[in-house]
């Protein structure tokens, strides 16, 4: 694929997290564009704060060092908007005051201006994910798994160029959740992104087929 | 298990006696005489005269216009400040910082906050010391009529800096719902900025719960009493301080034309409400216009940075009016234009202390008796409509904060009446009894959340194991909602130490609270006196805030999952 070009993908710099001046973990990687890396750990372990560093999050009591590189720019220091990363969390977090639709043409770039062209994209989203037609719904009356792959639409709307993965399989039953998990990684490969994964399921880090990370048991 | 859906517990219906009763009886008491109809003084036929009466009244109109102008004005103003401000700012540090200096200002009553404010921008105030006769030239104060402008505008800006840290605090709470931080993130993840996502995600959901709150700013606002006696235009008085005087005028058929004003000021609170709830409508349907756009701005520090300045203005000179007033009571003089005291005495702080101290002691007994009363009256009734499955309504939630969307004035004129012909006006209990019908509202307020956020499975946990429903209550559910049950006692202490009208009306000049006692004095000469009792005003809250403080600290002091920072 592209791994030929040395500035693409995702890359953690020497990155080192510290609560309250203790040490929680440090990683050093490269995530190519279109694949996985997993990141396996007990809670507590300092997951979540390893996305919240890459996505621009991280709560003042947490200091980190190194640096987040994406296709060759540095990240560390811009605001959470201007990176982006598209974020996807344990609940689908829909927007409960907005229809399904215009959950996705939220996220739809502001350059598409037409107010019909922003529509058809929005339609045409839902229904590559199989939804077509559930435009006008409110988010609260779908199911979870239709849920989850609104909130993906979402995500990859606002054209992400690395997707940061919050076990966002983990309210979802056993059958649902292969079915979801796999379009995720299908479409994330098929758009080229780079996918840092966060879960404590074996089965999600298999299903990833790429790298797997354990962050170390040793903390609370 | 929901067992009684017919019949309403006992605390509930105690609950909507003690407020809806008050307000319809004190609003009957307010029709009745404004259509001439009075038996007590010998008035017993209807009749158009009060109105008449009052519409001869010179400056009506401006003193009406007055009320609505600067209600709505302070009102919109301090939401705007208000939203702005979270939506630029919060999650950061700035905030929090900026949230531990506004909480304390939240229960500085009105009256004590309005008249430092006077110390700080009068022509002969701190301000104006400050840069003369440097600066200036000035060497005697200016005459300009600060406070007291006719447009209302010290009163305006009194008005905004105290019902900001109201409506900051009330959105400090909507902003912990579950998920809110969530969604702060899921904006930013899409390339949204702070503010777009503020304004597009979050606040259209946590608007419903700050919305009562806001009418109620407004309400309150139009009809003020004590801060535009203060701060106020004088030439005419805004409506309200207008209607008291007529209302404690010796000649008694006054009584009736101020009836007459009343309604005219329900009018004047009801129009304020109208037209915010039009603007309520526009400004949703234009950001709901907005929603699914696309716009994203994301480059947004200069929006930012603005956002915080108002908020910044407000806690300084909120902050500077406070150190005002502990400087003018230690001052034994303290002449045009020094910025500080020549002369420093302990003891004239000493000797007002010592005639104060009465008025500090009923302060104290009416604040503690009515905190006592409405804490636990809100515990009662949410452990029982808990017990009996029900859900906290809106419906509850609005008939509660019912005395607080009318103008105090509207119905306290007839409260008084009733009061008066049951035998409590001029008493004690019947100042409590009157404060209870407000400092109810924001008990509930105060305790219905972490009421709510506590996790039923510990009392369920207790049941199973055998424990009574009042064994569950005593010892399960109130210690562990000891800091927030302490907490809302010290709001409805500070909220009933506040208390001007309903003193004034139902006490009769017969209780004086530290409150009634500053805002006489604020208008006369003696500044240092004033400034005595305004900061008297700030001991009741100080105190109650400062036990919510020790009390859990020293007794959960060995258990961990008690402290704050969970």
């Amino acid at each position: 694929m592209q791994s030929s070009d040395s500035a693409s993908g995702l890359v953690l710099d020497t990155v080192a997290i510290r609560l309250g001046g203790l040490p929680l973990f440090d990683i050093e990687c490269r995530i190519l564009p279109g694949s996985v890396l997993t990141i396996m750990g007990e809670s507590g372990s300092g997951k979540s704060s390893l996305l919240d560093f890459v996505a621009g999050f991280l709560r003042p009591d947490f200091t980190a060092k190194g640096r987040v590189v994406l296709n060759g720019r540095d990240l560390t220091s811009l605001p959470a908007q201007d990176r982006h990363i598209g974020l996807m969390f344990q609940s689908p977090l829909l927007f409960p005051h907005m229809s399904v639709l215009q959950n996705l043409m939220f996220a739809l770039p502001a350059a598409c201006k037409r107010r019909k062209d922003r529509q058809d994209l929005a339609e045409r989203a839902l229904a590559d994910v199989g939804l077509a037609g559930f435009g006008s719904r409110d988010p609260a009356t779908l199911s979870g798994g239709q849920q989850t792959r609104v909130a993906l639409m979402r995500t990859l709307l606002a054209e992400p160029k690395a997707l940061l993965l919050d076990e966002p399989f983990s309210s979802l039953d056993r059958t649902r959740r292969a079915e979801v998990r796999q379009l995720v990684f299908d479409l994330a490969r098929k758009k080229g992104l780079p996918v840092l994964l966060v879960s404590h399921a074996e089965e999600d880090a298999l299903a990833a087929g790429g790298e797997v990370h354990r962050l170390g048991t040793d903390i609370g | 298990m929901p067992k009684t859906e017919g019949l309403p517990d006992v605390p509930t219906v105690l609950v909507i006696t003690l407020l809806a009763g008050p307000v319809l009886a004190g609003l009957a008491g307010t029709v009745l005489p404004a259509f001439g109809y009075l038996p007590v003084l010998g008035h017993d036929a209807f009749s158009g005269d009060p109105f008449r009466k009052l519409s001869s009244m010179p400056g009506l109109t401006t003193s009406a216009a007055l009320s609505f102008g600067t209600g709505i004005t302070a009102s919109l103003m301090s939401l705007a400040i208000v939203l702005v401000f979270t939506a630029g700012w919060a999650g950061t540090n700035t905030f929090r910082r900026l949230t531990r200096f506004l909480s304390p200002l939240l229960s500085v009553p009105h009256a004590a906050a309005a008249i430092g404010l006077a110390f700080l921008i009068a022509p002969s105030g701190f301000l104006a010391r400050l840069v003369s006769p440097w600066a200036t030239g000035w060497t005697r104060p200016p005459d300009i009529l600060i406070p007291g402008d006719p447009y209302g505008l010290a009163m305006t800006f009194g008005l905004v800096a105290k019902e900001v840290p109201f409506l900051f605090l009330m959105t400090l709470a909507a902003l912990n719902r579950p998920h809110v931080q969530d969604y702060l993130k899921a904006g930013a993840s899409l390339g949204y900025g702070r503010m777009a996502t503020f304004f597009k995600i979050v606040l259209p959901q946590i608007y419903p719960l700050i919305r009562l709150p806001v009418l109620a700013v407004i309400a309150y606002a139009t009809s003020v009493v004590d801060v535009a006696v203060i701060l106020g235009p004088t030439t005419p008085q805004p409506l309200a301080p207008r209607l008291v005087g007529w209302m404690n005028d010796p000649d008694l058929s006054l009584r009736l034309m101020a009836s007459a004003g009343a309604l005219l000021q329900l009018l004047v609170s009801a129009g304020a409400l109208l037209v915010y709830l039009t603007l309520e409508l526009l400004a949703g349907y234009c950001l709901r216009a907005r929603f699914a756009n696309g716009h994203r701005h994301p480059h947004e520090i200069p929006a930012r940075s603005f956002s915080l300045l108002p908020m910044l203005l407000i806690v300084i000179t909120m902050s500077l009016s406070l150190v005002l007033l502990g400087i003018w009571s230690l001052a034994k003089s303290w002449w045009y234009p020094a910025s500080l005291p020549q002369a420093w005495s302990l003891a004239r702080m000493l000797d007002g202390l010592k005639s104060g101290g009465e008025s500090l002691g009923v302060t104290l007994v009416i604040a503690c008796g009515a905190a006592v009363v409405a804490t636990a009256l809100t515990l009662w009734l949410l452990e029982a409509r808990g017990n009996a499955g029900r859900r906290e309504t809106g419906r509850l939630k609005a008939l509660i904060f019912l005395p607080l969307l009318l103008p105090q004035i509207g119905f306290l004129f007839g409260l008084q009446m009733f009061f008066l012909l049951a035998g409590l006006s001029g008493k004690l209990t019947g100042v409590l009894l009157a404060h209870l019908i407000f400092v109810f509202p924001y008990a509930f307020l105060a305790l219905s959340d972490p009421w709510g956020r506590l996790d039923p499975r510990y009392a369920k946990a207790a049941r199973s194991i055998g424990a009574s429903r009042a064994r569950v209550f005593f010892r399960i559910q109130l210690p562990l909602l000891l800091r927030p049950v302490l907490v809302t006692f010290a709001v409805a202490a500070a909220v009933s130490t506040g208390q001007y009208l309903p003193t004034l009306m139902i006490g009769a000049g017969r209780v004086v609270t530290v409150t009634t006692e500053s805002v006489a004095l604020a208008s006369g000469g003696d500044r240092q006196i004033a400034a005595l009792y305004a900061l008297l005003q700030l001991v009741v809250p100080l105190a109650g805030f400062t036990l919510a403080a020790l009390v859990p600290a020293l007794v959960f002091r060995n258990r961990a999952a008690m402290r704050l920072e969970r």
